[in-house]
């Protein structure tokens, strides 16, 4: 950098990039910082919204520990979780690498993001029909070649799946997507290295591409993790909870308390426990996996 | 030019914008009233109504909202919060006493005087008076519950119609009412449920649809059944401060009621989420439903299915019954123009307006001479309602259980109801679930 760029510099950089951040900043305190606060207020509180919050102390803690209904939503949400993650993350890398590798073309590229353009509750509300015991197409095919019938939604033992594999099928063009960018910054005298040296491709993706791609993946990973923690509307629209409580996440649980039963305090509170535990997620991940670093240099 | 349009799109937007504060502030057009229902195969009667009433009084316009009942409630709660709540809304009594315990509806009685609490069906005015004693709604419709059944099902299983309208139930071997539902199943080789051979596992008919587990109050599921036992939901109605669901013939009933899933004559629980109970039987899956008269123009409205209907069977008491449920309007407490809601209100309970809704054929009116004009706009239709109103006409009717707390007991009976027909757990465990309902009533 020469000193006379550095003359050219406004004295003052500070007013400017204030008010740039501003409109963002301001969004930020508004609608995030400001609800986060009064959830965490609220949180020691019982409020039904009509009346005026009451201070009671941590009791909505204590009543929480006590819940078993909270207990099963957190055990059915990491369910989901890992189920969900488990499948996305594998199929998105699988499909970014046929991507990356096998063709070129921007048409086949953008359909695959088509599922992520439809609404999520067109998503799970479609896949409700089709999935149908009794007169969903999927139900009639597997009838028709003579297989048992299964019960996506209403079977205790399928729910938890059947709704993370509509969900993973809404999201795995847009995680491929982000993979394959990661794939696009590995440059291309890697691969040819390899190839020099011989390498298969099966043995190119081991030792190549997964490596090279860690620092993507976990960014990928960090964001996709905290919105499955956060599934609501696939759930909310279908099964609402069942059968029994055998698909009431934590949000629909955070929901159904503050809503349809006026709860908001303990609501708040079961919102806190979620966010640390996101946050504690989120965290270990980065660290984890080394976020910060790359093995290319 | 282009500048003047400008200007009046942003006139436009800032309109829309007023009329989004709604209810309370000076923002909305003097003399609006705001009402929100949630059926919308009701709105188009209203909106009858709202003319008839804007030519009576001309100072007054009403704006009718409809929202879906998924979205009604919370909205409603969200809408009070911010201030910005409809001026009249259609209530429901497992809802409206939650809102009078937050002081969120207008007590009528000093806003509506001479009202003729005698012209609506028995019982219906009385929902609506809550344990302050005062008035928060005034009855607009009632409904009762029925069987919907395929009459060529019926036909082929060599059924007769007049069998049918005379079906007798009990809680042990469940009556010619569970051999009629037996007949009617049928499996994927075509033998029926009541011979020989029949496949449980493999059913393509089942005699009996059932839309789930019923939660709390088991309105088209199990009421029908349970309060020929005698069995009440609460200790006493409307406010009762204890549910009876420990009382053996509520589980009894409930047991009944889960045989018929194992024995293959209903579907099992897991497949009944999903697809309606209504369209299954729009699909030929099953070949009885019970249902309430508010899914008359949908049933009705399913091509080449003919229905029929029949009262629901009669008990170990020797008499029917049908849950008696009785929708009302009530009036916010934030309102900006109570004297207009009020007037609305009135007009909406009076047979200037009754007799408008009940010639759309739709629903029954609260007032007695407008339900007879319901019965016959039915009728018109080529729907006899008999097995609806016969209820009302030989009072074999009970009403909807009023209680505090009702969300809650909601949240505790749901997944307790469909543990019991899922199969995973025994009726006995309702007893745990009442002891869980009855303990939110401790020191309220």
């Amino acid at each position: 950098m020469t000193t006379a760029a550095v003359a050219r510099r406004p004295r003052n950089q500070l007013l400017p990039a204030l008010g740039m951040i501003a409109p963002a900043a301001l969004g930020f305190l508004v609608f995030y910082l400001y609800p986060t606060l009064r959830g965490a207020y609220l949180s020691f509180t019982e409020y039904n919204v009509l009346g005026s919050p009451v201070f009671v102390g941590l009791r909505n803690y204590v009543d929480m520990a006590q819940d078993d209904v909270f207990w099963n939503a957190v055990r059915v949400t990491f369910l989901y979780v890992v189920l969900n993650i488990g499948f996305q993350t594998v199929l998105a890398v699988g499909l970014a690498v046929l991507m990356h590798r096998l063709t070129k073309s921007v048409l086949i590229r953008g359909s695959l993001l088509l599922p992520y353009l439809i609404a999520n509750v067109v998503v799970a509300l479609l896949w409700f029909w089709m999935l149908d015991f009794n007169i969903g197409i999927v139900n009639a095919v597997i009838d028709a070649v003579g297989l048992p019938k299964v019960a996506f939604f209403g079977d205790e033992a399928w729910t938890v799946a059947t709704i993370a594999g509509v969900n993973t099928w809404r999201h795995l063009g847009y995680t491929a997507l982000l993979v394959f960018a990661g794939l696009q910054m590995i440059p291309a005298s890697v691969y040819e290295a390899a190839a020099v040296d011989g390498a298969g491709e099966w043995r190119t993706f081991w030792r190549i591409t997964l490596p090279l791609l860690r620092p993507v993946l976990v960014l990928v990973l960090v964001i996709t993790v905290t919105g499955a923690f956060q599934v609501f509307d696939t759930v909310a629209v279908t099964t609402a909870g069942g059968p029994g409580n055998a698909s009431r996440v934590l949000q629909l649980y955070i929901y159904e308390q503050a809503f349809a039963r006026g709860h908001f305090g303990y609501a708040s509170a079961m919102s806190v426990v979620l966010f640390l535990v996101l946050a504690g997620a989120a965290f270990a991940q980065m660290r984890l996996l080394r976020a910060g670093e790359s093995d290319l240099t | 030019m282009k500048r003047k349009m400008l200007a009046g799109a942003v006139a436009l937007a800032s309109l829309s914008l007023t009329a989004c504060a709604g209810g309370s502030g000076g923002a909305e057009a003097e003399g609006q009233i705001d009402y929100w229902l949630w059926d919308s195969n009701q709105q188009p009667a209203y909106q009858q109504c709202a003319d008839a009433f804007h030519e009576a009084n001309p100072d007054l316009t009403v704006k009718i909202t409809q929202r879906g009942w998924d979205d009604y409630w919370s909205a409603l709660t969200t809408a009070f919060s911010s201030g910005t709540g409809p001026d009249v809304f259609t209530d429901h009594v497992s809802k409206y006493p939650e809102f009078v315990a937050n002081g969120q509806l207008l007590a009528l009685d000093d806003h509506i005087a001479d009202v003729d609490l005698d012209q609506y069906s028995a019982g219906l005015a009385d929902l609506w008076v809550a344990q302050d004693g005062k008035r928060y709604g005034l009855p607009k419709d009632w409904d009762t519950v029925a069987i919907f059944y395929n009459q060529k099902m019926v036909e082929d299983a060599g059924l007769s119609e007049k069998g049918m309208q005379d079906l007798d139930w009990n809680p042990d071997d469940g009556g010619t009412y569970e051999e009629t539902i037996a007949r009617l199943t049928v499996d994927a080789n075509g033998v029926r449920g009541d011979e020989p051979g029949f496949d449980k596992e493999n059913v393509a008919v089942y005699g009996l649809g059932i839309p789930g587990a019923g939660y709390e109050n088991g309105q088209t599921e199990w009421s029908m059944y349970t309060a020929t036992t005698g069995w009440t939901h609460t200790d006493e109605n409307p406010w009762g401060t204890q549910y009876n669901y420990d009382d053996p013939r509520f589980q009894d009933t409930i047991a009944w009621w889960y045989s018929l899933i194992e024995k293959g004559y209903a579907p099992p629980l897991e497949t009944t989420i999903g697809a309606s109970v209504n369209d299954n039987f729009g699909a030929g899956k099953s070949a009885i439903n019970i249902s309430g008269d508010w899914m008359l123009s949908t049933y009705f409205g399913y091509d080449g299915v003919d229905v029929g209907l029949a009262p629901t069977p009669t008990g170990p008491n020797g008499q029917r019954a049908s849950m008696f449920n009785g929708l009302a309007d009530s009036v916010w407490a934030g309102t900006d123009n109570p004297e207009g809601a009020a007037k609305w209100v009135a007009f909406l309970g009076s047979t200037d307006c009754q007799d408008l809704v009940g010639a759309a054929g739709v629903v029954f009116p609260a007032i007695t001479s407008s339900a007879e004009i319901a019965t016959e706009a039915f009728a018109e239709k080529g729907i006899d309602v008999s097995p609806f109103t016969t209820h009302v006409k030989d009072g074999t009717t009970f009403l909807f259980p009023v209680t505090d707390h009702a969300s809650d007991v909601h949240a505790i009976m749901t997944p307790a109801m469909d543990e019991v027909l899922g199969g995973k757990a025994d009726v006995g465990s309702l007893t745990e679930a009442n002891e869980q309902v009855n303990a939110l009533f401790d020191g309220s």
